[in-house]
C-alpha cells in the first residue's frame, strides 16, 4: 500500500531484465563516438587543415603523455584550486547573506535591483576593473570568479528562502518555535534545493571566469592560459586537449554536485 | 420519519473550554467576521461545517494564532489562546511535515522546540505510540509514506507536546477514500483514548456528523453561527451507524439548515 513498495520494485526491474536489454547501457556511449567519428572523418579527410584539427586518435595520445609527463596535470589541478576557491568564497559569503536577505523580504526588495544588475552584467565586462584594484594576480581571477558565484548563489538562496512553504513554517509556529527556530529548523532546509541550483550554476560558472580570467589576465599557469598560448603559437594539439581537459572538468563537478544534490537534498521534488 | 425533536439544539453552554467574542475580521475590506461569538466545550469532539468561502478553515486558524484577528478576544482554557499549547493538523501534509526529517523526528519535533531533554523527548513519544498502538515503521522519511500515513504522522506530531486542544484542518480532504476511513479512525481512537478537546473544519456533512459531539453550522457571509447540533452516539462508531435513525436525522436536520443558509 505504500509508494515505497512501488518505487522499489521499479528500481528493481532493470536489474531482473538486464540480461536481454544489456546493450542499451551503452547507448550513452553513441554520441560522444559519433562525435569522434565525425571529428576524425573531417580531420583525415583534410577538408580542414592538419595543422588546425589534428586527428583525434593524435589528441588523446598526446592528452594522455601531456597529463603524464607534462606539465598539462599541473595547469588543470592550477585550474581546479582556483575553481575551487573562488568558488568556496563565493558560497561562503554568498548562502548566509542570502538566507538573510531571503528571510527579510523588505530587505531583499531593497537591494533586489542591485544584485539583479550585478548578476544581468557580464563578469568579463569587470575583469579590467578588477586588473585597476587587483592587478594582475592571481587574487585577481578569484576575485572575479568570487563575485560571480557569490552573486549567484545569492540570489537563489534568497529565493529558496522567500518561497519557502508557509504551511511548514506555520506548523513550526503553532508547535511553539521562536523566530530563530523557525529559522534554523525550517527556513534553511526550504531554501536548500535553491542554494543548491545556485551552487551548481556556480561552480560551473566559476570554471568559465576562471578560464576566461586565465587567457587575458597575465597568466603563466592554469587551462585558459594555456588554451590560448596554445593558439597562438599553433601547438593546436595542445589547445585541442586543453580544450577537452577543460571540457572534462566542467562535466566532472557537474556529476559531483548532481550527486551531492541526490545525497544532500533527498527530499527534494518528493 | 424520525421526528425533528430527535435533534437537539443547544442552549448557550457554560462549561466552554475556547471562548470567541466580538471576533472581526476582514479580507480586503469585505468582512468576513463581525462581532463573531463561539463556545466549543471542554473534553468534546466538535467539527465545523458551513457554505463555501464562509470562513470555516479561517476561524480555527484565528483560534489557533496562525492569523490575526481584526477585533475581539479568543480564549482557551480561560487563559488568552496565545498562551494556550496547540496541536493543529494541515490539510496538506505534504506542506506540513517536515520532508527531510523522519518521521519520528517530525514527531519529536514540538519536544525539541519547548526544549525538552533528548532522553524525555525519546520517552514521551514511546509512550504516545505505545498508546495508540502504532506500527508505522518510523524510521522512514516522511514522503516514503502513504498519505493516510502521513496524515497520521502529522496527528502524532500534533499530540506529542501534550496539547489542550487539537485543531484539525479539513485533514481528509488530501486523502482517497480508503485513507479516509483508516485516519477517521484513528483519530476517534485518539479522542476515545484522551478526551482531548477537538475541533475539525470539514467539508464533508456525513463526515461532520459521524466524528461529533457538537455540530456547529457557519452561515454565509459575515459569518455567525446558524445553529450548534448535538450528536452524542456512543463510540466508538463504526460504519453501522451510518446508516441508524439519529445519524440521519442528525444529518438531514443539518442538511435543512444548510440548504434554507444557501437559499437565504
Amino acid at each position: 500500500m505504500s509508494v515505497v513498495g512501488v518505487g522499489r520494485s521499479i528500481a528493481r526491474m532493470p536489474g531482473a531484465i538486464a540480461p536481454r536489454l544489456h546493450w542499451s547501457v551503452l547507448l550513452p556511449l553513441a554520441g560522444p563516438l559519433a562525435f569522434l567519428a565525425l571529428w576524425w572523418a573531417v580531420s583525415a579527410s583534410h577538408v580542414v587543415r592538419a595543422v588546425l584539427l589534428p586527428s583525434p586518435f593524435e589528441t588523446l595520445g598526446y592528452l594522455g603523455t601531456a597529463f603524464v609527463h607534462g606539465t598539462l596535470g599541473a595547469d588543470t589541478l592550477v585550474t581546479l584550486t582556483r575553481t575551487l576557491l573562488s568558488f568556496g568564497i563565493g558560497a561562503l559569503l554568498g548562502v548566509p547573506l542570502g538566507v538573510a536577505f531571503g528571510s527579510n523580504e523588505r530587505l531583499y526588495r531593497s537591494v533586489e535591483f542591485l544584485i539583479d544588475f550585478f548578476r544581468s552584467t557580464p563578469a568579463s565586462a569587470l575583469i579590467p576593473l578588477f586588473i585597476l584594484f587587483f592587478g594582475i594576480t592571481d587574487i585577481n581571477k578569484i576575485a572575479i570568479a568570487g563575485f560571480s558565484v557569490f552573486l549567484i548563489v545569492m540570489f537563489n538562496s534568497a529565493y529558496g528562502v522567500m518561497n519557502a512553504r508557509k504551511a511548514r513554517i506555520l506548523a513550526a509556529r503553532v508547535m511553539g518555535a521562536s523566530r530563530f527556530q523557525v529559522f534554523r529548523d525550517v527556513l534553511i532546509f526550504e531554501s536548500l534545493p535553491q542554494t543548491f541550483v545556485g551552487l551548481r550554476n556556480g561552480i560551473s560558472t566559476a570554471l568559465v571566469i576562471v578560464v576566461v580570467a586565465e587567457m587575458f589576465i597575465g597568466s603563466d599557469q592554469g587551462l585558459g592560459h594555456r588554451i590560448i598560448e596554445g593558439e597562438q603559437i599553433l601547438h593546436v594539439t595542445d589547445m585541442y586537449a586543453s580544450i577537452l581537459v577543460a571540457g572534462l572538468l566542467g562535466y566532472a563537478l557537474n556529476v559531483l554536485f548532481m550527486i551531492a544534490d541526490k545525497r544532500l537534498i533527498h527530499w527534494n521534488g518528493k | 420519519m424520525i421526528a425533528p425533536s430527535a435533534v437537539t439544539p443547544l442552549p448557550e453552554q457554560d462549561d466552554a473550554f475556547i471562548r470567541v467574542r466580538g471576533l472581526d475580521k476582514s479580507f480586503a475590506g469585505q468582512p468576513v467576521y463581525q462581532n463573531f461569538a463561539l463556545d466549543v466545550p471542554r473534553g468534546k469532539f466538535t467539527t465545523i461545517f458551513g457554505p463555501n468561502g464562509c470562513g470555516k478553515s479561517t476561524l480555527i486558524n484565528m483560534m489557533s494564532g496562525l492569523i490575526p484577528f481584526d477585533a475581539g478576544t479568543v480564549e482557551i482554557g480561560g487563559r488568552d489562546f496565545r498562551s494556550a499549547k496547540i496541536g493543529y493538523v494541515f490539510q496538506n501534509y505534504r506542506d506540513s511535515l517536515f520532508p527531510w526529517m523522519r518521521a519520528l523526528e517530525n514527531i519529536e519535533y514540538p519536544l525539541r522546540v519547548r526544549g525538552i531533554p533528548r532522553k524525555e523527548q525519546v520517552a514521551r513519544v514511546e509512550q504516545l505510540l505505545a498508546r495508540f498502538e502504532i506500527t508505522l515503521d518510523l524510521k522512514r522519511y516522511t514522503y516514503e509514506m502513504s498519505g493516510g500515513q502521513q496524515q497520521l504522522v502529522a496527528i502524532l506530531r500534533a499530540l506529542a507536546a501534550d496539547p489542550e486542544v487539537l485543531f484539525l484542518d479539513e485533514p481528509f480532504s488530501a486523502l482517497d477514500y480508503e485513507m479516509t476511513l483508516y485516519v477517521r479512525d484513528r483519530l476517534q481512537a485518539v479522542f476515545l483514548e484522551t478526551g482531548l478537546t477537538t475541533v475539525l473544519v470539514s467539508h464533508d456533512l456525513e463526515e461532520a456528523v459521524y466524528l461529533a459531539d457538537r455540530i456547529v453550522l457557519l452561515s454565509k457571509r459575515p459569518t455567525r453561527v446558524v445553529e450548534t447540533i448535538a450528536y452524542e452516539t456512543p463510540r466508538p462508531r463504526t460504519a453501522e451507524i451510518l446508516a441508524d435513525g439519529r445519524f440521519v436525522a442528525t444529518k438531514q436536520h443539518a442538511l435543512d439548515l444548510f440548504r434554507a443558509e444557501m437559499r437565504r
